[in-house]
């Protein structure tokens, strides 16, 4: 029992530490509150908005994590060439500077909002807030929210996606996964990307992510693709399909919600 | 570093709970960081010392405790410690765990300073 982290607070006393109670404070005005709530509470609170807002629109929101260079834009850029046709799709870029990333995505006849963060290493919930009041979300079918390229802190702030997507690069080591473990327990689907090169790469072995990646306890599926060559990217589109469909199926029939979520997250 | 995020969050909390309380000072608060909860201990303190100038919390002395890493098995029904890489069961091995604790980033409690109520000034100065 101590005065530390509240563990002295029961049911039996709560009432005598409520505000203005007879021992909520001392006779020279000190005062301990109880407040047990998350560091994050009010990022947390916008992103459960952001995430209704979503839902409400039926538009599946995918959070993009990676280190910086780890292919996140090359692989919008190749899902919106093939995905592109059949769906509307905009993109939200989170970059410490330059609009480069969301004119490569403008290229392609996408609507992107670009978010400069300045010094801020990570996306928030109010800055894609902000960002969504940008978007019409009655237009597109998908928002793709591409995170500062950073795999420590985006790690840490609930967006309002209804997905976080991992990549990690042939380029960067297999035991990522053990090395960034708040960001990889985070993942609901993690990317290999840039598998074209594994061919000439000795020091990179799926398998061994892979099982890097369990020992975090994730049962996140992990898919091998190349953006360049294309190998591996129908997988992803079957992952996003999926995932929109559970999506639509959830907002129609409401009342399914849990057995709804079973169904795609494994 | 997004310790300094973190850290405006948990004033902006700190700051919340003082006014609606009339504190004239925020001595000390009590915050619990997991292992896995992405932030580091050490560079929260740094951060809060930048952060807290000009706040009610300007001085407050900032507690970080731990808690462990603990994992149940949903295979063997286990529940062991783990490391922040390798969250696998203690007991039979088995990946298949879910966290228990170590994730916490938890705001527990405050230590206000309250000015005496008018009532109470006239009472002591009786």
């Amino acid at each position: 029992m101590c005065n530390t982290c509240g563990c002295n607070v029961t049911h039996g006393n709560a009432h005598l530490l409520a505000p203005g109670a007879k021992l909520s404070r001392t006779v020279s005005g000190h005062e301990s509150v109880s407040v047990l709530r998350h560091l994050l509470h009010e990022n947390d609170r916008t992103a459960a908005h952001n995430r209704a807002h979503f839902d409400r629109h039926g538009v599946l929101a995918v959070n993009l994590m990676s280190s910086p260079g780890a292919g996140k834009t090359a692989l919008l850029e190749a899902t919106i060439d093939v995905l592109g046709k059949d769906r509307s799709i905009a993109v939200i870029e989170g970059d410490l500077e330059t609009e480069n990333d969301a004119e490569r995505i403008r290229r392609r006849g996408v609507h992107a909002v670009q978010i400069t963060t300045g010094s801020a290493c990570h996306l928030d919930a109010h800055m894609v807030h902000d960002a969504l009041h940008q978007l019409d979300l009655d237009q597109f079918d998908i928002v793709f929210i591409e995170n500062v390229g950073n795999l420590v802190c985006p790690a840490g702030f609930d967006l309002g996606q209804h997905h976080n997507v991992v990549l990690l690069s042939t380029t960067e080591g297999d035991d990522k996964p053990a090395k960034y473990p708040v960001m990889f327990r985070a993942a609901d689907l993690v990317l290999l990307s840039k598998c074209d090169l594994l061919p000439v790469l000795d020091d990179f072995n799926p398998d061994t992510a892979r099982r890097h990646l369990q020992e975090l306890a994730s049962p996140a599926p992990v898919l091998e693709l190349s953006a360049r060559s294309g190998s591996g990217v129908d997988a992803w589109l079957d992952w996003l399909a999926a995932a929109g469909n559970t999506l639509l199926e959830r907002r129609d029939h409401p009342d399914a919600t849990g057995t709804e979520r079973q169904l795609h997250i494994p | 570093m997004h310790e300094l995020s973190v850290c405006q969050a948990l004033l902006d909390q700190v700051e919340g709970i003082a006014h609606d309380r009339n504190a004239c000072e925020v001595t000390e608060i009590n915050v619990r960081v997991g292992p896995l909860s992405g932030v580091e201990p050490e560079l929260l303190q740094q951060a809060f010392r930048i952060a807290c100038a000009g706040t009610l919390a300007e001085g407050a002395r900032l507690n970080l405790s731990s808690m462990p890493i603990r994992v149940h098995c949903r295979t063997c029904g286990a529940e062991t410690e783990a490391v922040p890489a390798r969250l696998v069961c203690g007991e039979c091995g088995d990946w298949r765990t879910r966290l228990v604790s170590g994730d916490d980033l938890l705001l527990t409690t405050v230590e206000l300073s309250v000015a005496p109520a008018p009532a109470d000034r006239k009472a002591a100065a009786h």
